[in-house]
């Protein structure tokens, strides 16, 4: 079954009507500035476009149809609280420059998010204003190099970042005119302390560390490579991409990070949506208040205002046209009431129990862990290089597979060092036989690669389409409908 | 209150199969002296009930004024099937469509969404959005330093008429990458960019002229003329656009005799709730030989093992998850919930109905000014045609007419005197096809008794 495209749907002189105003009025501009053809939009009624749109919703996994163990991603239980509230007509129809008198509800929730993230993170202040995780990680190393210049040590360009470390690091460090030194991982998944000592100097700017690593594990010394980055003058930067595993039992702040990015879209559960909006709010330690992206909500007796250029004039200034992803911002708030601190401090508890038993049951089950001699924290790594070697069925063909058990694939070939992998984050919002069944299926699976290897490499076999040609996309490129015989 | 479904028994269970005696033990690889013991600023959980009470009364404290404020973020009508498509949990709780034959349908929607935002913008191809128009700007000023390889400058020409916060978003974001924004002044009797501010660049080295239409004054710069200046000096063209207005206005891929390079900007016309300013999205489209250097997602067409038609993510290295440092951005999400609800906008209204909430709000700005500029001590600032904002000039400072007029719930505008002084007292006014003949005479009723009230300084 396919769906036809909406354009193919299409029928001249058709549109919602309901929707426009009921007279096309007058229009007095110049003939110039006009445009001679119509843009090519969709002529449809209502009903076609709720139902095209809604069988298309029908084509995808979601944390709400499927278990969707994705790691490093966080694909928690997004609670519908915390979108009908954000979407109340007094915060939804809200104008971003709506004066203070009228936004004192809105500012009352933006500053106790603020306040709330400081507790749990153990920083001393909050700046909620990046759009996006990899946005939070631009403000955070465009701070540290803001800090640096402020102290006429401007030669400070190399940010340190380990091998297993995503993709975005390394491309922000760059972005933010910094030369990235890459650390190599030890057999264990910590940091390699000697590499470490080796690669600081006088030109360090910082290091980017996520705790616990992308390798699924703590960084057990911490402690010692905030020392050693500290005492050459540089400044710690903590990707808050696993924050969900520590969250209420280990605080970044006391691990002694001077600037930290969270990602609410996971640890505080607003939604992905198909690939954002997400929110990377940062937090900073007492050196690098100064220099937080603007506007923060300031809170002076009863009343709230927003704090600007004026109040921060060595801010690195703003990121976003208003305040950043306000109605992401809102439904993160809502879930942090909802938990309270008891609940956080469960959030990290059985994210890392659901990790742990799912490992533990795949490891008995004949699963090979790439770090089997260590606690997996709210994600772990499995390695199919001998399904690979032996029956030739791939971590991909794997994903794949379990595509057709109706799990959504865990994070496959991340981090790059471990070969095969398949990286798993359960969350802490799944149940015990939802996780035995994955475990059922996995054992299907390795099962089918001993007698049936070409099943596997052909799947998935029940979804809407097949493997897809990636090459004849990139070389083949089609990225726009256009109607037959139009101009390309 | 977490959201956890674990019973005593499930605990008990695991806890053996992992060998483990308490979940505590799970922590043992982390240094005792960093375990947390309170945190601070967290209250206790509450239910789903009190948090409701909690945020209907803050909600309503907010609520309820007659709002006039644009600049850059606009009141429409949202046909409520938008939204209730859009908050579908297998739109609303799926991640990047990574797995392609998992996401088939946030797949097409976004290829369906390049689709129209291509025809708007005039131009061949676009991206799967990015974060919000201002930020939209910083991203084709990176791309146009890339792209336009004959120029060595880094030099981007950023007219004053382009939203201020704009310009020091593209400056933050941008700046520290060695590009260099230069102001082009604009003249204050009309809102817009003549030739002649170009001057000063006649002969240099530009990499890029960013041309915004309609201007953050709500006038209409000459785009054609802008455009063929640019291109004869070989500098590309970024076309900051409000793609609502497109239904009625050139596109930027016919500007000029070629038409600009690059189009962006902010996409929350389209369906997206005003929501204290974001989420947004931001949009960018350009020509085919460009769309290597685009950044943000693609989404492209292609078939699947047995033949048949489907949609993947496409030319993925130019991207940070593969190119690592040497990424076209760091760019990582798109705003896919966004871009679901403009896609489900504009498939509702069509061409025409997008042509009529367009011309039905540059009417009702019209009459909104024609009245207000009625008032004694109230006058039209710029000459020329505007969109659907304008600016207006009063005998006194704007900040206390604007507090009084929020004391009767009507917020009248935009303050336009820190970033265009030169304007005198101005107030930059909006009114899009919500407003009715009703509210306009509201709004100047109120300001009638205002500048009554208030003395001239």
């Amino acid at each position: 079954m396919t769906e036809s495209l909406i354009f193919e749907q299409s029928r001249a002189g058709r549109f919602a009507r309901a929707q426009a105003p009921v007279v096309r009025e007058d229009v007095e501009l110049p003939a110039d500035c006009l445009r001679a053809e119509p843009p090519m939009l969709p002529e449809v009624s209502e009903l076609q476009a709720v139902r095209h749109y809604t069988r298309l919703s029908q084509r995808n996994f979601s944390i709400d149809t499927h278990f969707y163990p994705l790691g490093s991603c966080t694909m928690k239980y997004n609670p519908r609280a915390c979108n009908t509230l954000a979407m109340l007509p007094g915060f939804r129809g809200r104008h971003p420059y709506a004066p203070a008198s009228h936004s004192q509800g809105f500012l009352a929730c933006m500053f106790e998010l603020q306040e709330m993230l400081k507790g749990v993170t153990g920083m001393q202040a909050v700046s909620l204003t990046p759009m996006a995780g990899a946005q939070g990680e631009l403000a955070g190393v465009l701070m540290i190099r803001a800090y640096h210049h402020a102290r006429n040590e401007t030669h400070r360009n190399e940010i340190l970042v380990p091998d297993a470390a995503h993709g975005t690091n390394p491309a922000t460090a760059v972005m933010c005119g910094m030369k990235v030194v890459e650390l190599p991982t030890d057999a264990d998944g910590d940091v390699d302390i000697a590499a470490l000592e080796q690669a600081v100097g006088p030109n360090t700017a910082g290091i980017m560390l996520t705790n616990p690593s992308t390798v699924g594990v703590f960084e057990r010394k911490i402690e010692q490579i905030a020392k050693i980055v500290h005492g050459a003058g540089g400044l710690l930067y903590y990707d808050g991409a696993n924050l969900n595993a520590i969250l209420g039992k280990v605080r970044p702040g006391d691990m002694g990070f001077d600037v930290i990015h969270m990602n609410l879209h996971k640890t505080f559960s607003t939604p992905h949506g198909g690939g954002g909006p997400g929110s990377g709010a940062v937090g900073v330690g007492a050196r690098l208040k100064p220099f937080m992206p603007i506007p923060v909500v300031g809170r002076e007796g009863d009343r709230y205002r927003w704090q600007d250029e004026k109040d921060l004039p060595q801010s690195i200034g703003r990121l976003s046209g208003f305040m950043g992803n306000a109605g992401v911002l809102l439904r993160a708030y809502i879930y942090m009431r909802m938990l309270g601190h008891e609940g956080m401090r469960q959030v990290g508890e059985f994210a890392t129990l659901n990790a742990n038993y799912l490992a533990a049951r795949l490891k008995a089950a004949g699963f090979e862990l790439a770090y089997p001699r260590r606690r997996a924290s709210h994600e772990f790594i499995v390695t199919l290089k001998r399904m690979a070697k032996d029956q030739g069925v791939t971590a991909m063909d794997v994903a794949k597979a379990l595509l057709d058990y109706g799990y959504h694939a865990p994070t496959t070939y991340f981090p790059l060092l471990v070969p095969e992998c398949l990286l798993i984050e359960p969350t802490e919002t799944e149940s015990k036989e939802v996780l035995d069944g994955f475990v059922d299926a996995m054992c299907d699976i390795m099962e089918r690669a001993a007698r049936d290897a070409e099943h596997l490499k052909g799947a998935p076999w029940t979804l809407p389409v097949r493997r897809l040609d990636d090459v004849r996309a990139a070389r083949q490129l089609d990225v726009a409908w256009r109607p037959e015989g139009a101009d390309a | 209150m977490a959201f956890i479904p674990h019973t005593e028994g499930d605990v008990a269970d695991m806890l053996a199969a992992i060998g483990a005696a308490s979940i505590g033990e799970l922590f043992d690889e982390i240094p005792p002296g960093l375990r947390a013991d309170e945190l601070p600023g967290v209250p206790e959980a509450i239910g789903e009930m009190e948090i409701t009470r909690l945020m209907q009364a803050r909600a309503a404290e907010d609520q309820g004024a007659l709002c006039f404020i644009g600049a850059g973020a606009y009141e429409h009508h949202i046909p409520a099937a938008v939204w209730e498509i859009t908050t579908r949990g297998e739109y609303y709780s799926a991640y990047t469509p990574y797995q392609a034959e998992a996401s088939q349908g946030t797949l097409q929607l976004i290829y369906e969404y390049q689709s129209m935002m291509a025809s708007l913008t005039g131009l061949d191809v676009s991206n799967a959005s990015l974060y919000d128009g201002a930020s939209a700007l910083a991203e084709a000023a990176l791309m146009a330093v890339r792209a336009n390889r004959r120029s060595k400058a880094r030099r981007i020409l950023l007219p004053r008429t382009v939203p201020p916060v704009y310009a020091r978003v593209a400056e933050a974001i941008a700046g520290t990458q060695g590009i260099e924004f230069c102001r082009v002044d604009y003249d204050a009797a009309t809102g817009t960019t003549p030739l002649t501010a170009l001057a000063p660049w006649e002969h240099e080295d530009v990499t890029a002229v960013v041309i915004p239409q309609p201007t953050f004054l709500g006038s209409l710069e000459a785009v054609d003329a802008l455009t063929d200046w640019a291109h004869a000096r070989g500098a590309l063209v970024i076309a900051v656009v409000n793609p609502m207005s497109l239904a009625l206005l050139k596109p930027p891929g016919q500007w000029g005799t070629a038409g600009a390079d690059i189009a962006c900007g902010e996409g929350q016309p389209l369906g997206v709730p005003l929501s204290s300013g974001g989420p947004y999205f931001g949009f960018m489209t350009t020509r085919e030989a460009h769309v290597r250097q685009m950044p943000g997602r693609i989404v492209g067409r292609t078939v699947d093992l047995d033949g048949k038609p489907g949609f993947t993510l496409t030319l993925q290295a130019r991207e940070q998850h593969i190119r690592r440092s040497k990424a076209t951005s760091n760019i990582c999400t798109n705003q896919g919930l966004m871009v679901t609800a403009a896609t489900l906008y504009m498939s509702l209204l069509g061409a025409e109905g997008l042509a009529r909430v367009a011309a039905s709000s540059h009417a009702n700005t019209r009459r909104l000014v024609e009245t207000l500029s009625a008032l004694p001590g109230v006058e039209r600032a710029l000459s020329g045609p505007c969109f659907h904002e304008s600016v207006l000039r009063f005998d006194r400072p704007v900040g206390p007419v604007l507090e009084a007029l929020a004391n009767r719930d009507v917020f009248g505008g935009y303050d336009l005197s820190v970033d265009f002084p030169e304007l005198g007292h101005a107030l930059l006014v909006c009114a899009t096809e919500t407003k009715t003949a009703e509210d306009i005479a509201h709004y100047a009723g109120a300001l009638g008794e205002v500048l009554k009230q208030q003395k001239v300084a």
